[in-house]
């Protein structure tokens, strides 16, 4: 039996447990009648494009050896998962996970005519727009508009660690930045409950106000976790976003970012660092999702403006790229491998890969299979969700 | 004062603007009012509006003299009080003509590559500084709102751009152009080096055109959407092909042998056309005054543009070859402009609200890096809009994260000082750089604090027997409508500034 075959077997008997438990844990979502926005969407941004390649090693592929002769990881470092896909060495503590069937790779997440622009590609990616259209409104900020979360939820969306709102960009939506709870909670002071107002920008001004007031009222921070949160910024942010779902009253989605992964220069242990930041704050994630009994309603989506190029440069680094691989997790997440490996032997003039998911089928899934709602309103088009959530 | 910037004028003028009624026009359009000025003075709610509206945070002071005029007098005041200068002077790096061109790729070290992103970024901070500080101090705010104004219609940002000087060019042509003649503007942006970098301009070839360039000039600079075609868009790219940049000298170039001197068809008129010609077409179009227009509507009077009035204006505009000043002028002395359910409508910019504290409070702070961090910090880099549309601005500038900061921000300033100012003996014993160093970082860190608001004194400068009366009068300064919450005005001085800046009516203007 090769190992393949060995992983799916036992793995479909994990899969198994895992959607049984789920079913008992959601009882908590009773309540689901307008949208499933009881099922948690936890996305984490990669900020700078990680290096896809590296993150899902095609440890087989001459090809991948032969465009990195200084960057490529040695077949026995990586940690095997499928016959031509392992995972960088500083992911193996989310091997348990993949073992469990609960991360899904997708593999080759793009979009058509990519963008090489940080800043250009991360809009494309925050508004789910084509390359060539310019949007104003995050693609959530259009679902919440269309479909909004209960009003009794603390916020539609919590933006941790950064002011800037990607996906929940725009106005007509609750979405909350703070970096922790308890200095959020202090600056909230400043803002003053509604009233009436004469126009438009008023009344704007008094519902931003009204809902950082509603959030104030709801978060306190002071869940006590026995999950251990990993030191450093990232750990951090992840117990901050555990503080927030330890809030009894709800939130859909809560977005935190790793920066760092615009590695031009020294690939190597930049990226080996913040892979593992990434793979100890999953952990704790689950860990401390699990205490709250959320990890079977949670869904977590890694995402980045883009991958970096097959070819490394001459600083031991990758420039800009196109395509790369995202991950998803959770406790109700058909875990296994999505989309396709890049093909090395076929890349653009640019030298990049061509991309196999369009990630507005990775946000279709979020919408139609994790949240019940329609996908083609918001996303501008029809795009086949990719079955890594069971119901 | 009066710092020259490099004049990146046109070679030849355009047909459309060799009239010589382009420079009378304005005078014209003012001198008969101005002299038939018998009608009611302004009052001083209007002039504060005035004020406001075109222009940051206006004092007291300032305020009182122009409401003793009548509304064509002080709109004349307004625009022929404007420079076409920065008053202040520039960082050197912004004018030093011998810097370094970025590194070429191929032969560059990773050193240099490095050390050049490196300069570039400090340079571009050092520019924002600069700007924030002529923002804060000149004599002229109106020409200060226009250079944004238009720094924010014909977008160009540095992180595409790279280099500082380029940008500080940039704004120096908007600047000079800024109340000036709109097809001079146009024109001497499309041969402008950072829009020629931005927009791929340099990239644009006979053979191989680029058409980024040609389609935002019709999309964002004048025509608007669906007023020209696909096909207007390609065969405009290539009256732009050959219009670049010397490395050297960081100066427009025309590289004849990569421009395309066949015939186009552009908007149904077809010729040997270059750029020029075709920026020409687009002047004579009747949309393009329509779409500046209302975009100057939605700038000075409110969100809702009222068509009517827009056509008429603009008609007024293009009439006059496009004379900024009067469409300003129309604008200004509208009804509409003044209308009770026009007050307080529009969203103050972060930079709006920044600079606007600042000189309403008259704080003048001794460093304005500071003040263009909170603006970034607010979703308004300035040099780094997000993109070529610019900042959407209106009620786009209000969310959660930014609310908070805009009011982290006021209550920072008018926050009774807690942070004592170095002290005289820590001056006098040479450390002083010690001091400033540890001093710049500590309003980094805490944001503003080494600014320092007295309220007592600011409030003296209001007449009244009375600290009530006073306080009444800083209420009808500070804030464009009736408050949200009523502030008590017979608390103490700093309590009532704090009230008043603190309140959602104070976000708006």
């Amino acid at each position: 039996m090769d190992r393949r075959h060995f992983l799916k077997s036992s793995l479909s008997v994990a899969a198994a447990c895992a959607t049984g438990v789920g079913a008992a844990s959601v009882s908590f979502a009773a309540g689901r009648v307008d949208a499933g926005y009881r099922n948690l969407l936890v996305m984490i941004e990669l900020k700078g494009g990680n290096d896809g390649l590296n993150t899902v090693v095609p440890f087989e592929d001459p090809t991948y050896y032969a465009l990195r002769p200084k960057l490529a990881i040695a077949r026995d470092a990586v940690v095997q998962l499928a016959p031509r896909a392992g995972l960088h060495p500083a992911l193996a503590p989310i091997l348990p996970l993949w073992e469990d069937r609960q991360l899904a790779i997708l593999q080759g997440v793009g979009y058509p005519a990519p963008n090489l622009s940080h800043f250009r590609s991360i809009e494309i990616w925050d508004t789910a727009s084509p390359s060539d259209v310019y949007l104003q409104d995050g693609w959530l900020t259009r679902v919440f508009g269309a479909t909004p979360p209960p009003r009794a939820f603390a916020a539609d969306g919590v933006i941790i660690g950064t002011n800037d709102l990607g996906p929940l960009a725009g106005a007509g939506t609750r979405a909350v930045a703070l970096s922790n709870t308890d200095q959020f909670l202090r600056q909230a002071r400043l803002a003053a409950p509604a009233g009436a107002a004469q126009n438009k920008a008023f009344r704007h001004i008094l519902k931003v106000e009204a809902d950082i007031v509603q959030a104030a009222t709801h978060l306190d921070g002071r869940h006590a976790f026995k999950t251990e949160f990993p030191q450093g910024g990232f750990g951090a942010a992840i117990r901050t976003a555990c503080q927030i779902v330890a809030n009894p009253s709800g939130v859909a989605i809560v977005r935190v970012t790793l920066s760092g992964f615009d590695t031009h220069v020294g690939q190597l242990p930049t990226q080996a660092r913040l892979l593992g930041e990434l793979a100890r704050g999953i952990v704790a994630l689950k860990s401390a999702l699990t205490e709250l009994d959320r990890w079977n309603d949670t869904l977590v989506l890694t995402y980045a403006e883009f991958g970096r190029r097959p070819r490394e440069n001459l600083s031991n680094g990758t420039d800009h790229g196109t395509a790369s691989v995202q991950f998803a997790l959770g406790g109700r997440v058909a875990g296994g491998l999505y989309g396709e490996a890049p093909s090395l032997d076929r890349l653009s003039g640019d030298g990049n890969t061509a991309f196999a998911l369009d990630f507005r089928s990775v946000y279709a899934t979020v919408l139609e299979k994790w949240w019940g709602v329609p996908s083609q309103p918001a996303l501008g088009g029809t795009f086949a969700p990719v079955p890594f959530v069971k119901a | 004062m009066g710092h020259n910037p490099a004049s990146p004028m046109m070679r030849f003028a355009p047909p459309l603007l060799r009239s010589t009624v382009v420079a009378l026009s304005f005078a014209s359009a003012l001198v008969q009012p101005v002299l038939a000025a018998t009608g009611p003075v302004l009052g001083y709610d209007d002039a504060r509006h005035l004020l406001a509206r075109t222009g940051f945070g206006p004092t007291d002071a300032e305020v009182r003299v122009y409401a003793a005029l009548t509304r064509d007098a002080a709109v004349a005041k307004l625009l022929l009080d404007t420079s076409t200068v920065a008053f202040t002077k520039p960082p050197a790096s912004a004018t030093d003509a011998d810097s370094l061109p970025p590194p070429r790729g191929e032969n560059a070290t990773e050193a240099e590559r490095k050390a050049f992103v490196q300069q570039q970024i400090r340079e571009g901070l050092e520019l924002r500084a600069w700007w924030v500080e002529e923002m804060v101090t000149t004599k002229s705010p109106l020409t200060e709102r226009m250079t944004l104004f238009w720094h924010n219609h014909f977008v160009s940002g540095q992180p595409k751009v790279r280099l500082s000087r380029l940008m500080y060019q940039q704004n120096a042509t908007l600047r000079a152009h800024a109340l000036g003649n709109f097809g001079m503007l146009l024109h001497a942006v499309a041969k402008d080096p950072a829009m020629l970098v931005y927009l791929d301009g340099v990239r644009n070839r006979k053979g191989a055109p680029n058409e980024n360039f040609a389609r935002e000039v019709m999309e964002l600079f004048t025509l608007g959407e669906g007023n020209y075609t696909e096909k207007d868009i390609k065969e405009a790219a290539r009256a732009f092909t050959g219009w670049s940049v010397d490395r050297a000298t960081g100066q427009y170039l025309f590289r004849p042998a990569l421009h395309d001197y066949g015939v186009k068809t552009v908007l149904g008129k077809s010729g040997r056309f270059d750029g020029d010609d075709v920026l020409d077409l687009l002047l004579a179009r009747p949309e393009t005054a329509q779409y500046v227009t209302s975009k100057l509507w939605r700038e000075f009077v409110s969100p809702d543009v009222d068509p009517m009035e827009v056509r008429r204006i603009a008609a007024r505009f293009r009439d006059s070859s496009y004379d900024i000043r009067v469409v300003l002028c129309e604008i200004l002395t509208s009804k509409a402009f003044y209308a009770s359910e026009n007050r307080g409508t529009l969203v103050k910019s972060p930079v709006e609200l920044i600079v606007g504290t600042v000189r309403v409070f008259d704080l003048r702070p001794d460093r304005t890096l500071p003040f263009a961090y909170a603006a970034a910090g607010m979703g308004q880099n300035l040099l780094a809009p997000p993109n070529v549309k610019g900042w959407p601005g209106g009620e786009t500038w209000i969310n959660t994260t930014t609310l908070l900061s805009r009011k982290q921000f006021v209550d920072r300033l008018t926050r009774a000082d807690d942070t004592p100012a170095p002290t005289a003996s820590a001056m006098a014993d040479g450390n002083a750089d010690a001091v400033r160093r540890q001093r710049f970082i500590r309003q980094m860190d805490r944001g503003l604090s080494g600014v320092h608001f007295d309220s007592d004194p600011w409030m003296t400068r209001f007449p009244g027997e009375t600290p009530v009366e006073r306080a009444r009068w800083a209420q009808r300064l500070l804030l464009p409508v009736e408050p949200q919450q009523a502030t008590d005005l017979s608390a103490d001085s700093l309590a009532v500034v704090r009230g008043l800046v603190l309140d959602a009516a104070y976000q708006l203007k």
